[in-house]
């Protein structure tokens, strides 16, 4: 049914991975931050169902509903740090954080 | 099919550019939103109806939600847009950026030929078949991590007690 | 005999070693008596093997093993008696002796005694080595260890820094004269092929022209090692200082043995300098020069042990003048009789020293013939003896001997005789000034410790000698009773004097004049001292007080050596803290540390940038596996 070429559906995985990226380097807040994980994490599934459709098999499928699995609980886990953090510091700014330099 | 792709495909990316460079937090979020739906469109597109809906009911319904209710709580008002445009602005970085470019441009280079190849829809009884056989230790797996991220995310989130007064 | 011999030197060692790793453990009068015990032993042996020595049998060795076994190289512990080691040996072993009971007593109270003790005993076991050595290899063996010795000794109360400095500076002087010598044995090997001194002596007239280079180079450097050990012109710079060790070292070490070590060589080497006449001659101009040098020094100085230290100078300047002129019987003459007279001065002077709580200024002591009797006779025999008082010291007869040979020998002149006089005038002039200011007048100091039995009968032993000594060599003017030139002979030859200056009546108008000129100098000395007044405004006029000053530093020598050599030597050491090869362990420990600089500004401690690390660490492999495809 989907004609469209494996390679343009990589280049989109490619692109969005690498927006998920920048957004993870130039970002000072933590919830932009986990924001772009998220955008990662679904540019990993376009990949894997890509690759599905291409062979025919549903192992690309299964793989994205486990990244569904994880992206969840590293939300949850990394939410209830992001509240910890504000706790303790009053801020959202992942450079106050930086206790471990030097 | 395939301009719903393409037209998924541009959204995708707009919104994403928007989430990584909005300075209300809130709209960002929103930004986020409108990426899951495309991408669970383009999911659709790619033949995979199946998690093409998972996405919306987990990402968009769960993950997301969870997202705008710790925005609530942290209930940051102008100032804090303004005190964002300051941090980007501090954070473009030459070496952020140069990684970037260096990114897109090998993968530019990687991609350039084309593998026509046409696809097909995987339905989602061969999922569930393929997850209940072959996968089955994966998902007994995933449940058990389930577990432990809300145990970790309860006891992470818990309001300590007025007489604690350190933190484990 | 021949064991005897070898106990000679070793009994020494032995007390030496006992004391050294039993010392701390055993009381001190135990270590006293163990180290007297040790020197007395090898002085009865040595008086018994000079008994041995008769006409017939003149030479008495011993060799014991081989020590340095190589294909072509060989050298053995030999050791050899004739009249002039003989003559050593006992000065040696007897002054020891004395010298041993009296630190026995006097050092008593001091921490390290043992330590002390064992340094003494090595230290006479080494000087023993030097003289009976039969080879130039073992002498130089003794040699090195009376250096060490003499280092160990001076720096005994180590805790003080400038007895430490004043330690090294003798032992780095002295160094310099020690290589000096080292050169002038490797030439005497690469000719000869032999260490040994008799064949040495056989061999050179054969293998070296007389007055060539080679012996005349071989000469200089014996001499280069002999003014250095015995403190000559230009190395005499560490003998003051060396004044820093106990009073019984000084005494030991500085006057009667160490010292002599350099006129030993050379009268030991006499047949290698009558062939190089050059040679000889700058001996003889040596000690000219110095005699009158350090008795000009000593004239001012104001520290006792100061200026015995430059009277032993001035002394061996007068052996090493009778060398240079061929007056070898009279050098070792005026050796024994120095030997003794000296010892007394510096054990006499201790016991000023120690009564008057280490006092050592002349100008702060005074008034000491009542309360201290023995040190104020005694010392006054030894000044006697060493102004060469006429007719009843030691002094009078050796010195006389070299005044004679200075002015009728064939390498004698008019100039040599004119400074042996000048000399012995100045002589007469500086010791009688400290006798007098030292013990006469009517100051009143408090005594902090008399001394010892022991002590006294020591410094009266060597008065007795400082007078008796000089009877074995009484010359024809006077009678002519000569038994110690004759037993000298059969290693000397005997003086050679130019016939027209050495005539009977011409020795006796030279002692007349010697005579004149010690009463004369005693007479400015009392001048000195009775008019106070006077010579305090003479001495204080502006051209008096800076040659005062020039001379109370020994001519500026100290200051020549700072700026020539020492300064120079500092300045290039410390520049050269950081060299090149420095630089490579320098260099890596800066690269690690700039390595951990750079490493640690890494170390934000914030995620972003460890996210980057992250991200720049899968670019590389990107790049990498992109490039490979």
């Amino acid at each position: 049914m989907s004609s469209i070429p494996l390679n343009h559906a990589m280049i989109l995985a490619g692109g969005l991975f690498i927006i998920g990226l920048t957004g993870v380097m130039i970002r000072r807040n933590l919830v932009f931050v986990l924001m772009s994980l998220e955008i990662m994490l679904t540019a990993a599934g376009i990949a894997f169902v890509a690759a599905a459709s291409k062979w025919g098999q549903a192992d690309g499928q299964v793989m994205v509903i486990f990244i569904l699995v994880t992206a969840a609980a590293e939300v949850a886990v990394g939410l209830a740090l992001l509240l910890r953090i504000y706790r303790e510091w009053k801020s959202v700014d992942m450079d106050e954080v930086s206790q471990m330099k030097g | 099919m395939n301009m719903l792709f393409y037209t998924s495909a541009v959204i995708a990316v707009i919104s994403a550019l928007l989430v990584i460079t909005n300075t209300n937090i809130m709209r960002a979020v929103m930004s986020l939103l409108v990426l899951i739906l495309a991408v669970s469109s383009i999911f659709y597109t790619l033949g995979a109806p199946f998690v093409a809906v998972l996405q919306i009911i987990v990402y968009a319904g769960a993950i997301l939600v969870l997202f705008v209710f710790v925005v609530m709580i942290l209930n940051q008002g102008k100032e804090a847009q303004i005190l964002e445009r300051k941090w980007i602005i501090s954070g473009l970085g030459i070496l952020p950026l140069l990684l970037t470019a260096i990114l897109l441009v090998e993968f530019a280079l990687t991609l350039a030929s084309p593998v026509a190849v046409s696809g097909s829809t995987v339905l989602p009884k061969a999922v569930g078949i393929s997850l209940f056989t072959d996968y089955a230790v994966g998902v007994e797996l995933a449940s058990v991590l389930l577990l432990a991220a809300l145990v970790a995310a309860f006891h992470f989130g818990r309001m300590p007690k007025p007489s604690e007064k350190d933190d484990e | 005999m021949q064991s005897l011999l070898w106990l000679v030197v070793l009994m020494p060692f032995i007390g030496s070693l006992i004391l050294a790793v039993f010392g701390a453990f055993m009381p001190k009068k135990t270590a006293g008596v163990i180290a007297c015990a040790a020197i007395g032993l090898s002085w009865i042996m040595a008086m018994m093997i000079l008994g041995s020595l008769s006409h017939e049998h003149s030479v008495v060795s011993a060799v014991a093993y081989p020590w340095i076994n190589l294909t072509g190289f060989i050298v053995q512990m030999g050791l050899r008696v004739d009249a002039l080691s003989a003559v050593m040996m006992i000065v040696v072993s007897f002054v020891a002796f004395l010298i041993h009971l009296y630190a026995a007593q006097s050092m008593f109270e001091e921490d390290g005694y043992s330590r002390f003790l064992a340094y003494m005993n090595l230290f006479v076991g080494s000087m023993l080595v030097l003289v009976l050595a039969d080879n130039l290899l073992l002498l130089y063996l003794g040699w090195e260890g009376v250096g060490l010795c003499s280092y160990l000794l001076i720096g005994f109360w180590y805790k003080e820094k400038k007895n430490g400095s004043a330690a090294q500076k003798a032992f780095i002087v002295t160094r310099v004269g020690d290589t000096a010598l080292a050169v002038g044995m490797f030439i005497i090997y690469i000719h000869l092929h032999t260490f040994n001194i008799q064949d040495i002596l056989t061999m050179a007239p054969q293998v070296w022209a007389v007055g060539g280079v080679t012996i005349t180079t071989v000469a200089i450097m014996i001499i280069g090692g002999a003014i250095g050990k015995s403190g000559q012109l230009p190395l005499h710079v560490w003998l003051p200082d060396a004044m820093a060790g106990p009073t019984p070292v000084s005494a030991l070490i500085h006057a009667a043995t160490m010292v002599t070590a350099g006129v030993y060589l050379i009268a030991r080497l006499n047949p290698l300098f009558q062939m190089a006449p050059v040679a000889q001659m700058l001996v003889a101009i040596i000690g000219a020069a110095t005699l009158l040098y350090a008795g000009f020094c000593a004239l001012v100085q104001t520290d006792i042990k100061r200026v015995l230290a430059y009277s032993t100078i001035s002394q061996i300047g007068y052996m090493f003048l009778a060398l240079g002129l061929g007056a070898w019987t009279a050098a070792i003459f005026h050796l024994v009789t120095h030997a003794f007279f000296k010892a007394l001065l510096f054990l006499s002077a201790g016991i000023v020293i120690d009564a008057l709580h280490h006092e050592h200024n002349i100008f702060k002591m005074g008034g000491l013939r009542t309360k201290l009797p023995v040190a104020f006779w005694t010392f006054l025999i030894g000044v006697a003896s060493l102004s060469a008082l006429p007719l009843v010291t030691a002094g009078f007869y050796s010195k006389d001997a070299i005044i004679y040979a200075s002015w009728a020998s064939t390498y004698g002149s008019v100039w040599f005789w004119l400074a042996a006089v000048v000399g012995a005038l100045i002589t007469a002039a500086y010791s009688f000034r400290v006798f007098f200011l030292a013990f006469l007048g009517d100051q009143n100091h408090k005594i902090d410790k008399l001394p010892g039995g022991l002590m006294k009968l020591v410094v009266s032993v060597l008065a007795f000698f400082a007078i008796v000594a000089g009877f074995i060599g009484i010359p024809k003017a006077l009678g002519g009773f000569e038994p110690f030139e004759e037993f000298m002979s059969s290693v000397f030859k005997p003086l050679q004097l130019s016939p027209d200056k050495s005539s009977l009546s011409m020795q006796v108008v030279l002692m007349l004049v010697s005579a004149a000129v010690t009463l004369f100098g005693i007479y400015l000395a009392h001048i000195y001292f009775k008019k106070r007044a006077l010579s305090e405004a003479v001495a204080h006029s502006s051209i008096m007080s800076r040659i005062h000053s020039f001379l109370l530093s020994g001519m500026g020598f100290d200051l020549l050596y700072d700026t020539l050599l020492v300064k120079p030597f500092k300045a290039l050491a410390y520049g050269n803290k950081d060299d090149v090869l420095d630089g490579l362990p320098t260099g890596l420990a800066g690269i690690a540390a700039f390595g951990n600089r750079i490493m640690s500004a890494l170390q934000t401690g914030r995620l972003r940038n460890y996210a980057t690390g992250i991200i720049l660490g899968v670019v590389i492999l990107t790049t990498i596996l992109l490039l490979r495809l």
